[in-house]
């Protein structure tokens, strides 16, 4: 995997997540108190730095055969996970992940919500609800990032593309001060979760002991398998939907719809 | 503390698995059968895997809709 892919991969899946948690913390801000919201987003960075600091560095003492094992088992269950909600999404059998949607619902449910402090926080639901946001977003960027490079044993360029990702969504939120709907989010999840199922398997396999024909470049045949397979069955499951006679996608707002 | 290590738990449970546990015991399947195949029959079987993960997508996705169309 050159440095190029590594990069660009770690970059568009973090990109995904930072878009989610800017709506809920934009859905704090703006409704609540930039302050507090501000202390809760700091606050979860720190969590995460500490993650990144403690995880990083301990991964890399593993033998690469066994890292690439674990790693590639998680990742590919990982990547499944993204896959099978964007395939869901893309046929119509599950609403579209839907920014604007949940950013109103957090607005109310943060106009709703009592004022009040606590520990030197002037706004202790605003801290709460931009920490949770960040920090569980953040989780996945992080998990992304070191998987990624601690699988190529190189955690920085990792670290690169995730932070860029962050700053670019910060960026753009800070001077749309909305949330990105216009984001092509499920198109770009189901990318990455190509990607992921793709180095998961790849690594995966290797961490068993197996030899790819070719080696790496064997990733040219496994992407694009995977990639075909999965449009394959986002175009079987919507002629299945086209046949179907009711709506049945999960409405907007119900907990599914919006994990 | 109990309640504490359930929800933490659970937050992982979610994190990686997610809504289907079967697509993850495929996937730990597969990885178990390459292993055996490659050390102990000395096959090399990088087919193995891939064919696994398509596999449990496909019926992780068949359950999700059955009875939906």
């Amino acid at each position: 995997m050159n440095a190029v892919a590594l990069v660009l991969t770690v970059f568009v899946a973090c990109a995904v997540e930072a878009v989610e948690a800017l709506t809920i913390v934009l859905a704090a801000g703006l409704t609540r108190e930039w302050r507090s919201t501000f202390q809760g987003m700091a606050a979860a960075l720190v969590v995460l730095a500490v993650v990144v600091a403690a995880v990083g560095p301990a991964l890399t003492l593993f033998p690469l055969g066994v890292l690439r094992l674990v790693v590639g088992a998680l990742l590919a269950v990982f990547g499944l996970q993204w896959l099978r909600k964007a395939i869901l999404r893309a046929s119509g059998y599950k609403d579209l992940h839907d920014e604007a949607g949940i950013y109103q619902r957090e607005v109310a449910a943060a106009q709703a919500a009592a004022a009040g402090g606590r520990h030197g926080v002037r706004d202790w639901y605003a801290f709460t609800l931009s920490f949770k946001g960040v920090l569980l977003e953040g989780l996945e960027v992080v998990f992304i990032a070191i998987t990624f490079g601690d699988n190529q044993r190189n955690l920085g360029l990792a670290a690169l593309g995730a932070v860029a990702a962050v700053l670019v969504v910060a960026a753009v939120g800070v001077a749309a001060r909305s949330p990105l709907a216009r984001v092509p989010e499920n198109t770009m999840k189901f990318a990455v979760g190509v990607m992921l199922t793709s180095f998961g398997t790849f690594w995966g396999a290797e961490g068993a002991g197996v030899s790819w024909p070719g080696n790496d470049a064997s990733l040219l045949g496994v992407i694009p398998l995977i990639a075909l397979a999965c449009a394959g069955y986002t175009l079987l499951l919507r002629r299945a939907r086209a046949a179907a006679p009711l709506p049945i996608a999960v409405p907007v707002g119900s907990e599914e719809a919006t994990r | 503390m109990s309640r504490w290590l359930r929800s933490f738990g659970a937050f992982w449970y979610d994190f990686i698995i997610g809504d289907d546990w079967r697509g993850a015991a495929m996937v730990a399947a597969g990885l178990a059968l390459t292993a055996l195949l490659v050390h102990v029959a000395h096959v090399n079987a990088w087919w193995l895997l891939p064919v696994c993960v398509l596999a449990a997508l496909g019926w992780s996705l068949r359950r999700a809709t059955a009875g939906k169309s």
